[in-house]
């Protein structure tokens, strides 16, 4: 399985970043592999308008089968990973990215 | 960290005064962000020292190139904002009204617009005269309002915030609520909502209540002004209670904002009122509000 | 005539001054006052009259016809992020459009022409002598700017030059303040005399001197604060058009949705004084 994270960093100590759109970086971590890759999202959280439909399409192309995240994604980029059944976990936000899965694992973390 | 945003819909409720005063309490332990870039006052009371400033910038403008244009003219044919004049052969884009889509770059011939990065203002890190810090921004006039700039300003202070390990990030909001009320309001972890008992200011209220309950921000309000309409008062706190918002104060209406403004001080730094009394237990409200939401 | 009253700041009694001064010229001359503050129009919390004609107002944005080479050609001439290229169709967020045509019109197999999506609303009452035409931007729309310059058409459309007409515009300095005054041939910025109230004002002071615009100042709470608009008005030869004087009687009022110039002779007073500034501006040749 493949989980994505909002993050501020590219580590598992990394920061939790809450927001969608405006995220520095998606971590994924293929469960199987075991492996822990990231995607530099800064381009897109430095777009005037319209970042969180562009990471929501970053997301798309690598096609995860959750999102770990904080606040949750905004309007625009809900209805976009909507689409495609994404299921997203919100309530990590203060976390840092070790942590988040954990609270994940336990069932802590919030179903959008 | 805590983060606090302080919004109001609508202007001239007191939302900046009662920042100011909020930070008089908290003092360096609350790092300001003054997202209210289109109308920026904050620094007014906070006399911050503009330490470090940055440019901004935001969209695109074009320009066409006089020396390579060769006035044919398609750039005007398909310009949607008329932001394309063309007087004795010269053709000029005209700023306030370029909206930046590129179209023209796209179809001209000769290569002879270019797309320029706009400067749409600076942002500042500053220490204020109460020794906190401050982060807040300028926008130009006649610019897009976007939530970029806000974006900007609330990633800088949570930033200072956690490494000089200070406890609140304490936002001065955007108004209305559109794009950068949204930016205000993201990731933060309580609302407080600043009214007045006119009906215009019920209208706004319900709207930027929408808006946190979309956000699912928890939030709370301060019926600033209360006894200029006792009915509409207690109607907003009707509102409250159905809403699953916080009633955290009522203040009546009193000058003591004016002349503390008017001096470029907060409500405390002058002679004792009962405004005072009412800020202080409003902001302890507060910071037991979101202790409890176990941050 | 076509008059705007604008503010830097908000809350410093533009629609207070808007509805007051167009009921009170109302009452003897043909006025229209016009709602620009889109976002929350508030004007028609003080204004009863019957109603004219309401209608719906568009922007064009792109409409995917369902299929089409997904070339990619139009996400990438889109500077504003609002049409993405998926695996197997096109996104388009409306709320981002800015309705340039880029993508509808370069596309090559002609998949998204442009089509009408409803913004908001127009309303249009009369009370004798008195129009009122308001702007209201829908829930979830972010660009107001579009709605306000067809505001003003349906208004240069059903109104003539003979009319007086006063746009309420919306606060602040950004793209909608702009197209709200854009096209007046004055504009009375309201500020009040405190510290914010100056600082704001200058704003817009700047944007009506960038626009090369006739313009008064109209200081409201007159007493609150201190001197410093006076000087900054006498420094920089502006204006004074009236001076409305603190008053908790007003605010009183105004939070019940009731003009005030009935009840206080003072603000009529001050009415009048701007009534005859425009006499005077009009007998001067302008139009």
């Amino acid at each position: 399985m493949k989980i994505a994270f909002t993050a501020e960093e590219t580590g598992w100590d990394s920061q939790m970043d809450p927001r969608f759109g405006r995220t520095a970086y998606i971590l994924i971590y293929d469960d199987v592999k075991d492996e822990l890759a990231f995607i530099d999202n800064r381009e897109n959280a430095n777009a005037a308008h319209g970042a969180g439909p562009q990471t929501a399409q970053k997301l798309l192309e690598i096609s995860p089968d959750i999102l770990i995240t904080g606040n949750g994604p905004g309007g625009n980029s809900a209805m976009l990973l909507k689409k495609i059944n994404m299921k997203i976990y919100t309530g990590a936000g203060e976390f840092c990215v070790k942590e988040a899965y954990q609270a994940y694992q336990k069932g802590e973390l919030k179903e959008f | 960290m805590t983060e606090i945003v302080v919004i109001s819909g609508k202007g001239g409720t007191g939302k900046t005064s009662i920042v100011a005063s909020f930070s008089y309490l908290a003092g360096p332990k609350a790092v300001l962000a003054d997202c209210d870039v289109d109308a920026a006052d904050l620094h007014l009371l906070m006399q911050p020292d503009f330490n470090k400033g940055e440019d901004f910038y935001s969209g695109k403008r074009s320009k066409i190139n006089p020396d390579v244009c060769n006035q044919c003219g398609r750039c005007v044919e398909i310009c949607r904002f008329h932001a394309i004049c063309a007087t004795n052969s010269h053709y000029a884009v005209e700023p306030l009204d370029c909206e930046g889509c590129g179209y023209c770059s796209r179809v001209c011939p000769v290569n002879a617009v270019i797309m320029e990065d706009l400067q749409v203002g600076k942002w500042f890190i500053s220490t204020t005269r109460l020794d906190s810090i401050m982060v807040h921004a300028r926008l130009g006039i006649g610019t897009e309002n976007s939530g970029k700039l806000v974006a900007q300003v609330k990633k800088e202070a949570k930033r200072i915030a956690e490494e000089l390990n200070r406890d609140f990030v304490l936002v001065d909001g955007s108004p209305g609520i559109g794009c950068p009320v949204i930016s205000s309001l993201a990731g933060s972890d309580f609302a407080v909502l600043i009214t007045e008992p006119t009906l215009s200011g019920l209208h706004d209220l319900k709207r930027i209540i929408e808006l946190v309950n979309q956000f699912h921000i928890p939030a709370g309000c301060i019926i600033n002004k209360c006894d200029l309409n006792p009915q509409l008062s207690s109607e907003i706190e009707y509102l409250l209670n159905r809403r699953n918002i916080s009633h955290i104060a009522n203040i009546s209406f009193d000058n003591v904002f004016t002349r503390a403004m008017v001096n470029g001080q907060t409500v405390f730094e002058i002679a004792h009122t009962n405004v005072q009394d009412i800020l202080i237990e409003s902001w302890k409200k507060i910071k037991r509000i979101t202790k409890q939401k176990g941050k | 005539m076509k008059i705007a009253i604008a503010s830097g700041k908000g809350g410093t009694g533009k629609t207070t001054l808007a509805t007051n001064l167009a009921c009170f010229l109302g009452k003897h001359r043909n006025v229209v006052l016009v709602d620009l503050d889109v976002e929350e129009p508030n004007s028609g919390i003080f204004i009863k009259g019957d109603h004219v004609c309401g209608e719906d107002k568009f922007k064009m944005i792109p409409i995917w016809q369902g299929k089409c080479s997904l070339c990619g050609l139009c996400q990438e001439v889109c500077n504003f992020n609002a049409i993405l290229q998926l695996a197997n169709e096109l996104v388009i967020f409306p709320n981002l459009c800015h309705s340039c045509y880029a993508c509808s019109e370069l596309c090559p197999d002609l998949a998204i022409p442009m089509a009408p999506q409803k913004i908001g609303e127009l309303r249009h009452s009369k009370n004798n002598r008195l129009s009122f035409v308001e702007g209201r931007l829908d829930i979830g729309q972010e660009h107001a700017t579009p709605l306000i310059a067809q505001i003003k058409k349906y208004v240069s459309d059903h109104f003539s030059n003979d009319f007086i007409q006063i746009y309420d515009a919306p606060p602040g300095n950004s793209c909608p303040v702009i197209e709200a005054i854009k096209n007046v041939d004055l504009i009375f910025l309201v500020t009040e005399p405190t510290p914010f109230g100056l600082h704001d004002l200058k704003l817009a002071v700047e944007i009506v001197r960038k626009l090369n615009k006739s313009f008064g100042i109209v200081i409201n709470r007159e007493g609150i604060g201190n001197n410093e608009v006076l000087e900054y008005c006498r420094q920089e030869h502006l204006p004074i058009l009236a001076k409305i004087p603190d008053n908790r009687h007003i605010a009183e009022l105004y939070s019940r949705g009731e003009l005030v110039y009935h009840a206080i002779p003072e603000v009529a007073q001050q009415l009048f004084h701007i009534e005859q500034y425009l006499n005077d501006y009009l007998n001067e040749g302008h139009p």
